[in-house]
């Protein structure tokens, strides 16, 4: 069984290979329709000479043919040479690794509460169709796809922190006049457990928890939705009737036989889920000033700065094809109907 | 029953059927008048405004809703319910033509795909897996990057965004369908393989694909808003919900709520509106349905 | 054995609430049965048979509600019974195994641990002996290596296996009565008499009483102590099996019973109120070539073995020939072929006299020869195009091969086409899901004969019919061979059928050929083992000569 898991996960891992290189063959493609000439903006400044730039741009391979630059660029990121960003002045892969566990801290935190409130809202609601519950869900979902997730982050900025006073000013991972906690994972909620500061832990919580709730609400109404029609269906489903038909107990009927399956297809959509909430961090992180990947590849892109741009995407790219695969495994451990291959 | 009172009789049928479908629905029908109202907003706003949106009036700056600016007016003292309404137009424009613009090339491909299957079907899927790792935002970031901050290229993002998702869709339609009894009764009747896509699956899958296009309208609306927010494609001072949205950002944590308000209710209402619609358009569609 | 009975179902009244209001299922439904006795409930579809056996059990589905009437088990009622008294019913005392098995079963879950999950609900497992018990229940149920099968998963099972572990699950805690709603549908017919001889052995062996829900006659009269006849929501015959199929007293047990083929019957028996046949009668001028021939076909899919392997056969003009084999024997793919929807890896049809099988498939809907060739499918709710009514069905062709435009020549083609297959004129308007099973299969058969076709194909055109809707429609399909002199080919698994309509016959089993000839002499003197075991399989329905069930143990 475990020998078969691990051939699986090499199969699929093999699989998407060609997905990656896909990916790494359109970021490129797309970076070199670029406007103007990168080499001008890596000169000295912009009273360098001609010569000066001739001699970056040749050092620079801009003056080979495309698919060379191709092949160089695909050696830059085996290396893990994304270039250097004009206006931190840092290499971009040191850049990156500061800010990406701020984004994945809140992408993780939301989708776990995410889950925590739909599964539980679309399961209930699928028990007793047409009850208070049921149309209360279904409203939630119609009306939870109508928001836009940057107005009700606003808006949520608003009631809680300036009606309420209960949420921390919105701007930053940490409270200014507190200390962030020794850098061993970059996520502050672990860090913060890990050295037993509880204080610390809860300042960090409180900072992260209106974000997070943010683009929470944002895939809750779908996945509400799914797993309510998910439910609806296997509980209408031949099999079901028959473990009514033999005596099993309502709880064995609708966990172990009702939900196990109806959350397979949930489980499938998983996928765009996360890629949904990967694109939705750029929103939330600009609302809430949250100092991730995506504010910084914003800040970058609205600056003309393209190396930062250019490894956000392919690290947002390879991220989302690395979650499917971890789902494709997954989704083949908990349905036998799909075959090992 | 003879040819010609037969066939004025089908198309009395249809508006019947329309007729039918709202009464039974009412929120169809509130969605549909919904629909309506937006457009007409789209077409006429600007002729129905009552200050021009971009004037700015300074001294009467970040003025909540009153009496003479029932939206009150922005950090230029320009008033909000004009530049909402103005902003309609430009909304709804590129939302309805990025939408087409996939489906149109996404579902015949997709039907080509999930009809003959084997190699096409094959490197089509690829080259969708390919576009479809790249979240939304990222994809019109890089292409806006690449492309220019233009609104033409924030159309085109959201269609080529769009794509995968109809390309999928029709797919997995007409593959559902492929081998049923009527598909081979076609060719049996006369039907070559590229008159069955076209002239009998396509058409057969309309009403699934009706509810994911209206859908699609609201998704494309959000997102167009969601990219001006953030400081593509569309610029100040040109009226747009997002940029609307974006400008009144900074005055929310001091509690100048309508700025963000107004046009987020009106993106909310839009794209609600689409939505219920979308419901409503299957059952118009759905032959099932008709009784 | 007691005397009183075992189950009651007095004045038993049933309602659905859908969308166009409430519906009433059962109008008041009456009947009794012992210990150990095999009921039959016997009636087509929407009589209400299935709805009966679900309101006993308290199983209709969220729209359905008892609305009157009471249901007694051992003088108790249990119409009224709290959910857990039910519970504690269902699976131990009243079991149920339904049609459909692979879809029956928890798709995710081994067969081990759903038989452990019967017997844990009602308090059976003994500590550490799930195992055993569950492969205990397995033999019992004749499953061979039944280890194997323990960490099996349903979609990895057959039918007939799936159902004998539904079996096994239901009789795991002993029931006093087991209720088996169309149990053997849709199985192949050897499948189906392995599982009926396992029931009817299981019931003896434990005394158990057994309710069998069919439409098909002959599977009742064979198994059935008593039978009980339903027609729309109502009882209208019951009484023992023997007198009541022999002489039957309500005029509808009458119409099922002619209706349903015997060993001997003809179409004319089946429907005596349809207008009789007006052969025409047709020379062929000697020379002629055969309608349809095939010259050693072969036709692989990739697996290890052919799909079609060395198949011939003729058909002359005007005749009509079976093509009859279980699932899996090649019968589908031959008729897709001799149809042209699909291309054979090698050999020759031959189209009077013309090659038809160098045209490739994809071409072929170009081929003057496309409208000589029609085929009509088995299931009517799939063969029309759900979004067209059926008047555009039947001008499909039309529109197609002979390029007519909407109007006055179209429509009285159209309209010709419709009163040819007995379609009332009023019903083109509609859309498939306004009408009945028999009317969408005219439908089916009007679109098949709207372009005047030399030679139709028929892929199980009343396998999904009721009995009695399919004698007309044989009773058609035989008139249109001799009034317009259509050859017939005709593909099916039901003998009984194949040996009223068509001369000769041809025996398909995994590809082969294992007989061929005329279907009389084949009936009368099989040759082959295989031929045999077939023609015994079928549960033929002999009303005057029938026997007790338990005369009849193989």
């Amino acid at each position: 069984m475990l020998a078969g898991i691990v051939r699986r996960v090499g199969r699929r891992l093999l699989a998407s290979l060609p997905a990656l290189l896909g990916v790494v063959v359109v970021t490129f493609t797309l970076m070199r329709v670029l406007p103007g000439d990168p080499a001008v903006f890596f000169a000295s400044g912009p009273s360098a000479g001609r010569e000066e730039i001739e001699e970056l741009r040749h050092s620079m391979g801009l003056d080979k043919p495309i698919p060379v630059q191709l092949v160089r660029y695909l050696g830059e990121i085996v290396r893990g040479d994304f270039g250097r960003s004009m206006t931190t002045g840092q290499r971009v892969v040191q850049d990156i690794r500061n800010r990406l566990p701020a984004s994945l801290e809140l992408t993780v935190t939301a989708l776990f509460i995410a889950l925590l409130l739909s599964l539980p809202l679309g399961m209930v609601a699928a028990l007793r169709p047409g009850s208070m519950v049921d149309h209360a869900v279904r409203l939630l979902c119609t009306l939870g796809v109508c928001m836009p997730t940057f107005v009700s982050g606003l808006l949520l900025i608003y009631a809680f922190y300036y009606l309420l006073g209960w949420a921390p000013d919105p701007t930053a991972r940490i409270d200014i006049f507190a200390s962030p906690p020794p850098d061993i994972t970059g996520f502050y909620l672990i860090d913060f457990a890990i050295t037993g500061d509880s204080e610390g832990w809860w300042a960090a919580f409180r900072q992260l928890l209106l974000p997070a709730v943010t683009m929470a609400l944002f895939v809750l109404a779908p996945l509400a939705r799914m797993t309510r029609a998910s439910m609806l269906a296997v509980l209408g489903s031949d099999f079901i009737r028959t473990a009514h038909a033999m005596g099993l107990s309502r709880f064995r009927v609708i966990v172990t036989y009702a939900l196990r399956n109806a959350l397979l297809p949930v489980l499938t959509i998983m996928g765009i889920v996360f890629s949904t909430m990967l694109g939705a961090n750029v929103l939330v992180e600009k609302v809430f000033s949250w100092p991730g990947v995506a504010s910084y590849a914003l800040d970058a892109l609205l600056a003309s700065d393209y190396a930062p741009v250019q490894a956000f995407v392919l690290l947002m790219a390879a991220i989302f094809v690395l979650v499917n695969v971890i789902i494709d495994i997954l989704y083949g451990i908990a349905d036998p109907r799909v075959s090992v291959a | 029953m003879s040819v010609v009172s037969f066939l004025s009789s089908r198309h009395a049928g249809i508006g019947r059927h329309v007729l039918y479908v709202l009464r039974s629905n009412p929120v169809t029908a509130v969605a549909a008048v919904g629909a309506a109202a937006l457009l007409f907003i789209a077409l006429f706003g600007p002729l129905m405004v009552p200050y021009d949106p971009l004037a700015s009036d300074v001294p009467i700056a970040l003025q909540a809703p009153s009496a003479e600016h029932w939206a009150g007016t922005d950090q230029l003292g320009r008033d909000i319910l004009s530049r909402l309404l103005w902003a309609t137009r430009l909304d709804l424009a590129i939302a309805l033509s990025a939408v087409g613009l996939s489906f149109a090339v996404g579902a015949v491909i997709g039907g080509f795909c999930g009809y003959v299957g084997g190699r096409l079907d094959r490197w089509v899927g690829r080259f969708v897996d390919v576009l479809m790792a790249f979240p939304l935002f990222v994809l019109a970031m890089a292409m806006v990057a690449a492309l220019g901050n233009r609104v033409e290229n924030i159309v085109v993002a959201t269609a080529v965004i769009n794509l995968p998702f109809y390309i999928r869709f029709a797919r997995a339609e007409v593959n559902v369908r492929r081998n049923a009894g009527w598909v081979e009764a076609s060719r049996a009747c006369g039907d070559s393989h590229l008159s069955v896509v076209l002239r009998v699956l396509l058409p057969n899958v309309l009403p699934a694909m009706a509810v994911q296009i209206s859908l699609n309208l609201g998704w494309a609306i959000l997102n167009a808003a969601g990219l001006s927010f953030i400081g593509l494609g569309v610029t100040p001072p040109t009226p747009e919900w997002g940029i609307m949205v974006a400008e009144g950002a900074r005055f929310i944590t001091t509690g100048k709520w309508w700025l963000v308000s107004f046009p987020g209710i009106g993106l909310m209402l839009t794209v609600l509106c689409f939505n219920l619609l979308g419901d409503g358009l299957r059952d118009i569609l759905d032959p099932n349905m008709r009784t | 054995m007691t005397d009183s009975p075992l189950l009651e179902v007095e004045k038993l009244q049933v309602a659905f609430s859908t969308r166009h209001g409430v519906v009433e299922a059962l109008h008041g439904v009456d009947l009794a049965l012992t210990a150990g006795e095999t009921l039959g409930v016997v009636g087509e579809s929407g009589s209400g048979k299935s709805v009966t056996s679900l309101a006993v059990m308290r199983l209709l589905d969220r729209a359905g509600r008892i609305t009157g009437g009471r249901v007694l088990f051992r003088s108790r009622d249990i119409s009224r019974a709290a959910p857990a008294d039910l519970r504690a019913l269902r699976g131990s005392v009243i079991s149920m195994i339904f049609q459909n098995p692979r879809a029956a079963l928890n798709p995710i879950r081994t067969v081990e641990q759903q038989i452990v999950d019967v017997l844990s609900a009602h308090g059976r497992l003994e500590a550490g002996a799930g195992r055993r018990q569950a492969l205990d229940l397995l033999r019992a149920v004749l499953i061979r290596d039944p280890e194997a099968r323990l960490s099996a998963y349903p979609h990895e099972l057959s039918g007939g296996m799936c159902q004998r572990i539904m079996i096994a699950m239901a009789i795991a805690c002993e029931p006093a009565l087991l209720i088996a709603d169309e149990p053997t549908t849709g199985l192949d017919v050897t499948t189906q008499q392995t599982v009926m001889e396992l029931l009817s052995r299981l019931q003896k062996e434990r005394g158990m009483a057994v309710i069998l829900i069919t439409h098909d006659l002959g599977l009742a009269a064979r198994w059935c102590n008593r039978i009980v006849v339903m027609e729309a929501g109502r009882v209208v015959e019951q009484g023992e099996t023997g007198a009541l199929f022999k002489e039957p007293a309500h005029a509808y047990t009458r119409r099922l019973v002619a209706a349903s083929p015997t060993r001997h019957s003809t179409l004319a028996d089946l429907a005596p109120d349809a207008p009789p046949v007006v052969p025409v009668r047709r020379e062929h001028k000697p020379g002629t070539p055969p309608l349809l021939e095939l010259v050693r076909i072969v036709k692989s899919f990739g697996g290890p073995s052919r799909a079609v392997d060395d198949v011939s056969f003729r058909i002359p003009p005007g005749g009509a020939l079976g093509l009859v084999g279980e699932s899996g024997s090649g019968k589908s793919t031959l008729s897709r072929m001799v149809c042209r929807l699909l291309d054979p890896d090698d050999g020759d049809i031959v189209f009077e006299g013309e090659s038809i099988a160098r045209v490739p498939a994809r071409e072929f809907h170009k081929s003057p020869r496309r409208g000589d060739i029609q085929i009509v499918f088995q299931d009517p709710n799939d063969s029309l195009n759900p979004r067209y009514t059926a008047f555009d069905s039947i001008a499909h062709p039309l529109r197609r091969l002979e390029k007519l435009r909407d109007g006055a020549v179209l429509a009285t083609r159209v309209r010709d086409a419709a009163n040819r297959a007995g379609l009332p004129l009023d019903l083109l308007e509609r859309f498939p899901h306004q009408l009945s099973g028999g009317q969408k299969a005219r439908v089916g058969i009007a679109r098949a004969i709207a372009p005047r076709p030399k030679l139709m194909i028929l892929d199980e055109p009343t396998a999904a019919l009721d009995v009695s809707v399919q004698a007309v429609i044989l009773q058609l399909l035989d008139r249109l061979r001799r009034e317009e002199g259509i050859g017939l080919l005709f593909v099916s698994h039901d003998l009984n059928v194949v040996r009223m309509l068509c001369e000769d016959l041809v025996v398909l089993r995994a590809g082969e050929i294992v007989e061929a000839g005329p279907s009389r002499d084949i009936f009368q003197k099989p040759q082959r083992a295989y031929t045999r075991a077939l023609l015994d399989a079928v549960p033929y329905f002999d009303p005057q000569r029938l026997m007790r069930p338990q005369a009849l143990s193989a």
